[in-house]
């Protein structure tokens, strides 16, 4: 056995060694308008010789390997119990409350850095949370999401500086722009299969920051637009003194001022952004067209068999789906509070679709849960963070081999025959 | 007017210079869409990757003190079409052999993943700022008058119309004469029929990503020779025009690939000499959205009939 796998190990570790050499094990250096070369180092090289060591051995040894992972005793199976009673609506319920009571409470417990970064979690959850719609719902593969953030953001960011609106208004405003550019792409693009949809939409993705880099006249370019106003509570402003004709927040209630309390405002306004984009979704997941977005990712023959629109329906998960992203960006242009292009590039999109991904398609408590990860780990391992994106990469090819169903899979409803 | 036609001459020769090595690029996409249905999404970064090979075996054999120019492009094409070739093929053992026959999102996803591990690679590698190599290649010839405005024509330009000129040349043998290429044929008409009457396919499906990734290559070593300067990040948007080159052209079909390179590629030139430079991009996808919309079968693609 060893001696038939012999031939792909040497293959295998020489295609490592042809992988990597040049291409790591030398370095281009620019000196002047020459160009030379510096060999990258020991340790780059034993790194090599390690990794072609490690797939040589892997693939000598992959059939006892095998056989070892098979004879290996399972994770323990979650009691039959416990899982039954995971499926009563009461204890799930239950669940939910206590998530969103600690939700709430969690900026009266946590520092000021604490729930910064918990209002960061909160805007990817509703990013993962839309996108879900689109990617994991109706089964649309959409790589320029982040355009509609970018819509978002800049029509609030636009509108409060040509039009001084509001952060409601144009929180709504924001919403409807965003929704308007997803009906309006997604109509000639709609009739396409899955895998050009997801290139025309990147495209998309792209003409959207090379337009607003170059319309240097309305959107700044490169540079920016700064001082987009901040959410105000009730008219009620979060600074030290309120601006002409308005009331700040300790004034009115009668308490002193503290920055924390701005923080601690944007973060419920996520929080309760984000409620209501779960309770909207899982309201029109019950109604027809949230059946038909599922029916449709199944099988879109079936679908048109049963007098189903594929259009219609698949257009109107895009708007929907870009409409929260365009929520999204107005909330992010509100809490940054300055805006670049730099924002919304195709690597953002990458990283909502490893949320939705990682999560598990369709499952909402999936994207929440992986929006958390994807956020507080990259926060945690600052060391990392030259391989942050090396380690993403590789984590999305990994994740689709080992589990393409995500973290936690939704549980689709479903009905079946008993024999 | 004959100014504004040299200038008109001038945007076509650059648009179809640029135009020849999309058309390489987009051969990759369209076969391997054209057997396996999917798209390879890494397939910009195997063409990064093939710009960096060359600058790198160009600065080496210049070190050991090679002067000899033809030398040193030779070995630049062979050495860097080899290490990418590899490259394909662990891209199609790692993120579409395990995952074939599943959800079609799912190698997509897996490819997308791979192009973002492939482009950190490369700038933990090599650093992430450009770099720029003085042109090995100077000089061409002049069209029009001597005096006055004309358009010219580089040796560099001529060497990136012979060299696509030859590689498509040796590709339609390969496909239309060789047994390997009448074995690839068979495997875009049906793939499960090819498996029964005895074809190796995952050899097959893995020789379409090494010719992709091998074409690839030589579009990377062209066009980093023709600009001069390379970084990590040019994979992407290469990627892109590539697609939409290949789509333009019907996608599945080697002479739409050609056909669609080169349309963009004046379309490009075009758009960045009589309007603006920073919009080139946007008419680009612009136009592939236009296509896609009036005809998303592509100007040489057969429509796709849904199966059951």
């Amino acid at each position: 056995m060893i001696r038939a796998n012999l031939k792909p190990a040497v293959i295998s570790a020489v295609v490592v060694v042809v992988l990597s050499g040049l291409l790591m094990g030398v370095r281009l250096d620019q000196d002047g308008t020459n160009l030379s070369l510096v060999g990258a180092g020991p340790d780059v090289y034993w790194k090599i010789a390690i990794a072609a060591t490690f797939i040589f051995f892997y693939n000598l040894f992959r059939d006892h390997l095998a056989r070892l992972w098979q004879s290996m005793p399972g994770m323990p199976k979650t009691p039959t119990q416990l899982v039954e009673a995971s499926k009563k609506p009461v204890l799930r319920q239950l669940f939910w409350c206590f998530l969103i009571a600690l939700a709430i409470l969690w900026p009266f417990i946590s520092n000021r850095g604490g729930t910064d970064l918990a209002t960061l979690v909160l805007i990817y959850v509703m990013l993962g949370l839309g996108l879900n719609i689109v990617v994991g719902l109706a089964g649309l593969l959409d790589l320029g999401y982040v355009g509609f953030y970018a819509v978002g953001a800049y029509g609030y960011a636009l509108l409060a500086m040509y039009f001084d609106i509001g952060f409601w208004t144009g929180l709504i405003s924001a919403g409807l722009l965003a929704a308007l550019f997803g009906f309006l792409l997604g109509f000639p693009v709609l009739r396409l299969r899955g895998d050009y949809l997801a290139i025309v939409t990147l495209g998309f993705g792209e003409i959207i920051r090379i337009l607003l880099n170059n319309m240097t006249w309305l959107t700044n370019g490169p540079n920016g637009i700064g001082g987009i106003p901040k959410p105000t509570l009730f008219g009620l402003e979060f600074s030290r003194k309120a601006s002409e004709g308005m009331q700040s927040f300790h004034d009115f209630v009668g308490i002193d001022y503290s920055s924390e309390h701005r923080v601690m405002f944007l973060y419920l306004l996520a929080l309760l952004l984000v409620l209501i984009t779960l309770f909207v979704i899982n309201r029109l997941l019950r109604m027809p067209i949230g059946r038909a977005w599922e029916a449709l990712r199944e099988d879109e023959i079936a679908c048109r068999a049963l007098g189903i629109n594929p259009t219609a329906v698949k257009l109107s998960a895009f708007t929907i789906g870009a409409s929260f992203a365009g929520f999204a960006g107005c909330f992010f242009a509100a809490r940054q509070g300055f805006i670049s292009p730099e924002s919304f590039t195709f690597i953002e999109s990458a990283i909502i679709l490893a949320i939705v991904v990682l999560g598990g398609m369709g499952s909402q408590i999936g994207v929440i849960l992986a929006a958390i990860i994807m956020t507080i780990l990259p926060e945690m391992a600052r060391e990392f963070n030259e391989y942050r994106m090396l380690l993403f990469g590789l984590m999305m090819v990994l994740m689709m081999i080992w589990r393409p169903q995500g973290l936690l899979p939704m549980n689709r409803p479903h009905l079946e025959l008993r024999t | 007017m004959p100014e504004s036609l040299y200038y008109f001459i001038q945007q076509l020769l650059n648009g179809l210079t640029v135009g020849s090595t999309y058309a390489l690029i987009a051969i990759g996409y369209t076969m391997v869409y054209g057997i396996i249905g999917m798209i390879n999404f890494a397939h910009g970064e195997i063409y990064m990757i093939g710009s960096y090979i060359a600058f790198i075996v160009i600065a080496a054999l210049a070190m050991f003190g090679i002067e000899s120019v033809p030398l040193l492009i030779f070995a630049a094409f062979v050495i860097s079409m080899v290490v990418t070739s590899a490259y394909g093929y662990s891209i199609e053992r790692v993120a579409y052999r395990p995952l074939r026959g599943g959800n079609r999102l799912i190698p997509l996803i897996s490819a997308i993943g791979m192009s973002i591990f492939l482009q950190n690679l490369v700038r933990i590698a090599q650093g992430s700022r450009d770099i720029a190599m003085p042109s090995l290649i100077t000089g061409g010839i002049d069209i029009g008058p001597q005096d006055a405005f004309h358009a010219s024509l580089s040796y560099m330009q001529m060497i990136i119309f012979a060299v696509t000129l030859v590689s498509m040349v040796l590709l339609t043998l390969f496909i239309s004469r060789s047994r390997m290429g009448r074995a690839c044929r068979a495997c875009a008409e049906d793939l499960k029929m090819t498996n029964l009457l005895g074809i190796n396919t995952n050899g097959i499906i893995a020789l379409t990503f090494v010719i992709g990734a091998a074409l690839a290559a030589i579009a990377g070593v062209l066009l980093g020779m023709y600009y001069g300067v390379i970084n990590p990040y040019i994979g992407f948007m290469a990627g892109l025009k590539a697609f939409t080159a290949a789509v333009l052209g019907g996608i599945g079909s080697i002479p739409g690939a050609v056909l669609g390179g080169l349309l963009l590629g004046v379309t490009e030139a075009i758009t960045a000499g009589y309007f603006s430079t920073e919009y080139k991009d946007v008419v680009a996808f612009g136009l592939l959205i236009l296509i896609l919309l009036f005809r998303p079968s592509g100007i040489l693609g057969r429509p796709e009939v849904e199966k059951v």
